[in-house]
């Protein structure tokens, strides 16, 4: 069970907070303009990278606030925690 | 007459204490201190229970918890009953009964023991080959098989005992109490750290505090004097808190690790009550020292199983700190200087042995030189061959080595004997290292694997890092430990050490025999009767991969996963596939490292803990009259009222009748409710919900429907706008949650920019929901100063009132199809309000119903139930509810999906009516819908979703899901049930009332 720095609350454990699977991906402004493919692509396609992976959190049980991770799936090390809208630290 | 095997030297034996306890039904006696195996050894007891498979006899192999065999069942019951229990960990107190498991009817007579002359016919894989054909034919081989296996009786009753988790955080968690991990402890403690010592056992110092010889000394001191000052020292330090009878059963990542600590288990059962009998320590350390030390090998030859055969390190524990002889006539078989240390306490005891048998042909070591001196017959360069006796060891055989160790030569020696103490080297206990995720590198020079790399701030030291010797640990742990916590000295620099062992070892993993290998039994699993023979046939058998081996042959997948054998097995295969050890790897060692009882788990959360449940405010008025309740959620809801003898059908038929005919009430508190308040909020409800919103006028009402963004149905509820830019949601009772998150996702991730502030509020608020032709003229006795005409509060439309001096906010919406009005009002309010109600409706028979006759009236209706008539395969258009789908709207959650490929199909599975051909016949829920019974395989075309007896319709009525339903309009289909087939009718799911009058009535 990792520890998760919270960008609002701070560290906490990660039973307080729920994952929320592959971040940067965009909700499409005009859904209504996009093929099936295209919107299958957005509706169904992730990664799940054995890796480093961006990935949305949520501090459910906490201050409720959405966040971004980077986070290696292949041992657990949170490389960072950012804010919705902020730019990923690292490529 | 037992013998009585106690000589006076224990050191943890309080001879003055007697304590009388009973194993197979026998009493015995034994002293405070000991455990169950050195009470039994003491009493000459060395048979405690069969093998698994071939039920052979086996004894007591070890002084820990790495006991393969002495597995006992306590309590045998009653509901302290305990199965799998290892001998060597029970401390013995008045009163205790233990009994051997895995034989019948008797430990020394015992049925199954045929197996083992039948052992030829079962080869590793035995089960797999033999009772997979046919296959019908399983469940009738498993009952024989289940009832001749069996590991113990698990507990028919209650568990009386309590237990508890507790968080524990420090800044060093040093595991095991050994003279390395007491050396971490003081070094830590007196630099600062807040330091946690868990000992498994219930004394602190290992081994070492036993190692009383002239051969070991620290600074002109026999090592175990030196250990205790220390530890009379660390017991005085402030900063560090010790705890034994702890043991560590899992180390995750980040430094999480489970300990449980034992409290009452060596306790008289009578002295247990009100006391927590273990705890499930829950512990988060900045950094891990792991000093879990290391487990003694035993060697694999043909029956080296038999009782009396110990591991040596085990024979010399149980005389130097227990004060028992496991044996009168001991023989030691060992491949290095180990055994030589069990022998000097022997000797120092004056307890005989007859012969060492040493694998090495040439041993320069003083302790060895020390044993000679007392003209004990050390056979060099030899090895054990076979052993005899069956219910105990009674004379072994054994043969010089070969020059390279593949065969034996010469001639075979007999030597009787009553106890044989086994020396193949130590294996560290890297269990919890490799939990952790860290690797380990394999050393050649002794064939151990040692930790490697570390996966997060932790350290192994003194023998589970292979650091063997006294000399090893007393230099190198130090060190480590200046360079992990970041400190400048210890006050370890400069100990004097006298360590007399030498590192020497001749290592075979599978030890010859003059007999051919098919023909012998060397163990290599005890626990799972494993042997060398089987790991090679699984090996010729083509399985490569050492967890395919391990899970053929079932080695290391007893209680006690392998400890002992595994690195055999390792061994062997390594051996006979060519491949090398360190490429070869480990099995996964996985939590717990020893079994934890379901009672540390589950800690304080059983009975009404299990899982919390959630009352409205009105609850207590439903139980003063004798509602039965439903499970929604985690609510707790009233489901019907029975009267005197009704039954559910009986209570369910008489409250939806009064509903439709005069007056019900219902308990809609646990509704999710949701206010939304912001400039934006009119469009944020136009991009959640299906339905156009932003030309809703304040003090109107709209249901709406809620997708998920692949275009299937989520949720549905009645919003009611409250004001310019404020709304009120209801949801679903199950959904509020989940539906309160995905608006919160929407809102913070996609639509940061919508001016909106979403607060749950279903918990601030009671609802009392009144329906029925006379619900006008009860809710407006309750609030005699609101104008309830219809020109002034229509249908779907929303008034502030209050009740005395109280607000509350009163909607008249309807999911019974029925005239009604919902109050919602402070929650502490609630009950008060349900009772004014009652009292306004005593005239007009106003009848209390639950959720029961709630889902009647509105299948009556053909309202849907997200959860129940939807199971996130629905589309709206699949519900025939196209009418809510905005056509208008640009955008909303989901609409882009409603016309993929796949959601426009003619021949989903769309909602329909359903009536049976006998309106007395009432459909079960879940049951198949199909057209032609004949067809084989008979299509299903869907299934029933609700199923009711209507009193209103005085019809049964059905709601289900059929493919292509919608165009099925007067179809005759089956529901084909176990003895016959019912005959139904696809009709519309709106089956009262569907010109809404009752609604405007």
């Amino acid at each position: 069970m990792f520890i998760i720095n919270c960008p609002f609350c701070g560290e906490r454990e990660q039973s307080e907070f729920k994952a929320g699977g592959e971040a940067h991906i965009l909700r499409p402004k005009q859904p209504t303009e996009l093929s099936d493919d295209e919107w299958a692509e957005y509706l169904f396609m992730r990664k799940n990278i054995k890796g480093v992976q961006f990935e949305r959190w949520n501090h459910a049980h906490g201050c409720r606030k959405w966040f971004n991770m980077v986070r290696d799936t292949s041992n657990d090390e949170i490389k960072a925690v950012y804010k919705m809208g902020e730019k990923p630290p690292l490529e | 007459m037992t013998k009585n095997l106690r000589i006076k030297t224990g050191k943890a034996i309080d001879e003055t204490y007697r304590i009388s306890f009973r194993f197979n039904g026998k009493t015995y006696y034994g002293f405070k201190g000991d455990t169950l195996s050195s009470a039994l050894l003491a009493n000459d007891v060395h048979l405690v229970g069969r093998s698994f498979k071939y039920h052979r006899p086996r004894g007591i192999m070890t002084a820990g918890s790495e006991e393969p065999n002495a597995i006992v069942q306590l309590h045998d019951k009653s509901a302290r009953t305990e199965p799998n229990v290892r001998a060597t960990e029970v401390e013995i107190y008045e009163g205790l009964e233990a009994s051997s498991q895995n034989c019948w009817p008797s430990v020394n007579f015992d049925i199954g023991g045929i197996n083992n002359f039948l052992s030829p016919l079962l080869p590793a894989g035995f089960y797999y080959k033999t009772f997979m054909w046919p296959a019908s034919f399983w469940e009738k081989y498993e009952y024989f098989i289940r009832k001749s296996a069996g590991l113990g009786k698990s507990p028919t009753e209650a568990d009386p005992d309590l237990y508890e988790h507790k968080y524990i955080h420090c800044d060093v968690l040093i595991i095991g109490s050994g003279i390395s991990g007491i050396m971490a402890a003081k070094i830590a403690a007196k630099n600062g750290f807040k330091t946690l010592l868990v000992e498994e056992k219930p004394n602190l110092g290992g081994s070492t505090i036993y190692q009383n010889s002239d051969y070991f000394k620290i600074n002109n001191q026999n090592s175990n004097s030196w250990l205790e000052k220390e530890i009379n020292e660390i017991k005085k330090l402030k900063n560090l808190e010790i705890k034994t009878r702890t043991s560590v059963a899992a180390f995750h990542g980040y430094n999480f690790l489970l300990a449980r600590e034992n409290l009452t288990d060596h306790l008289p059962i009578e002295q247990r009550k009100d006391k927590t009998r273990h705890k499930l320590l829950k512990i988060r350390a900045k950094k891990v020292i792991s000093a879990t030390g290391s487990i003694e090998r035993p060697m694999v030859f043909d029956n080296n199983d038999r009782p009396g055969i110990l591991l040596s390190s085990a024979i010399k524990r149980y005389a130097d700190f227990f004060g028992v002889a496991c044996g009168e006539k001991n023989v030691l078989f060992t491949n290095n200087d180990s055994a030589y240390e069990t022998a000097t306490s022997l000797i120092q005891k004056g307890i005989n042995i007859e012969a060492i048998i040493d694998n090495r042909e040439q041993v320069d070591s003083k302790l060895v030189y020390e044993v000679e001196k007392n003209n004990i017959k050390i056979f060099k360069g030899y090895t054990v061959t076979d052993t005899f006796g069956y219910k105990r060891i009674n004379r072994i055989s054994i043969k010089q080595l070969s020059k390279d160790g593949q065969k034996v030569v010469g001639s075979r020696i007999n030597l009787s004997c009553d106890c044989l103490g086994v020396s193949g080297g130590w294996t560290p206990a890297v269990h919890l290292f490799t939990q952790s995720g860290g690797k380990l590198k394999f050393r050649d020079e002794d064939q151990v694997f040692i930790p490697n790399t570390y996966p997060s701030d932790q350290l192994s030291i003194g023998s589970c890092n292979g650091d063997f010797t006294l000399d090893e640990i007393l230099k190198n742990t130090p060190k480590s430990l200046k360079e992990f916590l970041d400190i400048k000295n210890t006050e370890y620099e400069s100990l004097e050490i006298i360590s007399s062992t030498n590192k020497s070892k001749r290592n075979i993993w599978l030890l010859p025999s003059d007999k051919v290998l098919g023909k012998t039994k060397s163990f290599v699993d005890y626990q799972n009767d494993a042997t060398a023979k089987d790991i090679k046939l699984a090996l010729r058998e083509g399985f490569r991969s050492i967890e395919h081996v391990k899970r053929y042959t079932t080695t290391g997948m007893g209680t006690d996963q392998g400890k002992l054998g595994n690195m055999h097995a390792l061994g062997i295969i390594s051996e006979t596939a060519g491949a090398k050890m360190g490429e070869l790897g480990t099995t996964t060692f996985r939590p717990p490292y020893t079994p934890l009882t379901f009672g540390t788990i589950v800690g304080r959360n059983v009975g009404e803990y299990f899982d919390i449940f959630r009352k409205t405010p009105i609850h207590s008025w439903h139980e003063e009259n004798k509602a039965e309740f439903e499970n929604v959620g985690q609510w707790k809801r009233a489901w019907y009222y029975p009267k005197e003898n009704e039954n559910m059908h009986q209570a369910v038929q008489r409250e939806s009748k009064a509903a439709r005919e005069s007056a019900g009430i219902l308990d809609a508190s646990t509704l999710g409710k949701i206010d939304i308040q912001g400039t934006d909020a009119s469009e944020f409800l136009n991009r959640v919900y299906t339905n156009a919103w932003s030309k809703l006028a304040i003090g109107k009402c709209r249901y709406g429907l809620m997708l998920n963004e692949d275009g299937m149905v989520y949720d549905d509820g009645v919003t009611t706008r409250l004001g310019e830019n404020h709304y009120i949601m209801t949801t679903t009772t199950g959904g509020a949650a989940n539906v309160m998150g995905k608006l919160e996702d929407y809102l913070q991730t996609e639509w940061p920019e919508l001016d909106v502030y979403l607060t749950s509020v279903t918990d601030h608020f009671a609802t009392v929901s009144v329906c029925g032709p006379n619900s006008k003229k009860i809710v407006s006795e309750v609030i005699p100063d609101l104008d309830f005409s219809d020109e002034s509060f229509p249908h779907m439309s929303f008034k502030n009132a209050k009740i005395g001096k109280i607000n509350c906010r009163v909607m008249r919406i309807s999911f019974t199809g029925e005239h009604s009005y919902e109050i919602n009002i402070q929650a502490n309010y609630g009950k008060s309000v349900w009772e004014k109600c009652m009292e306004a409706g005593k005239d007009y028979n106003i009848t209390p119903y639950g959720t029961e006759t709630m889902h009647l009236l509105r299948a009556e209706k053909g309202f849907i139930i997200v959860g129940q008539d939807t199971d996130a395969t629905m589309t709206p258009i699949d519900l025939q509810m196209d009418w809510i789908v905005s056509k208008k709207k640009y955008d909303f959650i989901g609409k882009r999906s409603l016309y993929r490929s796949d959601t426009i199909r003619e021949d989903r599975k769309q909602l329909v009516g359903l009536l049976t051909e006998d309106p007395n016949e009432v459909l079960e829920e879940g049951a198949q819908i199909v057209a032609d019974v004949n067809k084989s395989p008979i299509e299903m075309l869907g299934h029933i979703t609700s199923s009711y007896y209507s009193p209103n319709l005085k019809k049964s009525i059905a709601l289900g899901v059929v493919r292509g339903g919608k165009n099925m309009m007067g179809h005759k289909l089956i529901i084909p049930m176990e003895k016959r087939n019912i005959n139904v009718t696809v009709a519309d799911p709106v089956f009262l009332d569907k010109e809404n009058k009752r609604l405007n009535a």
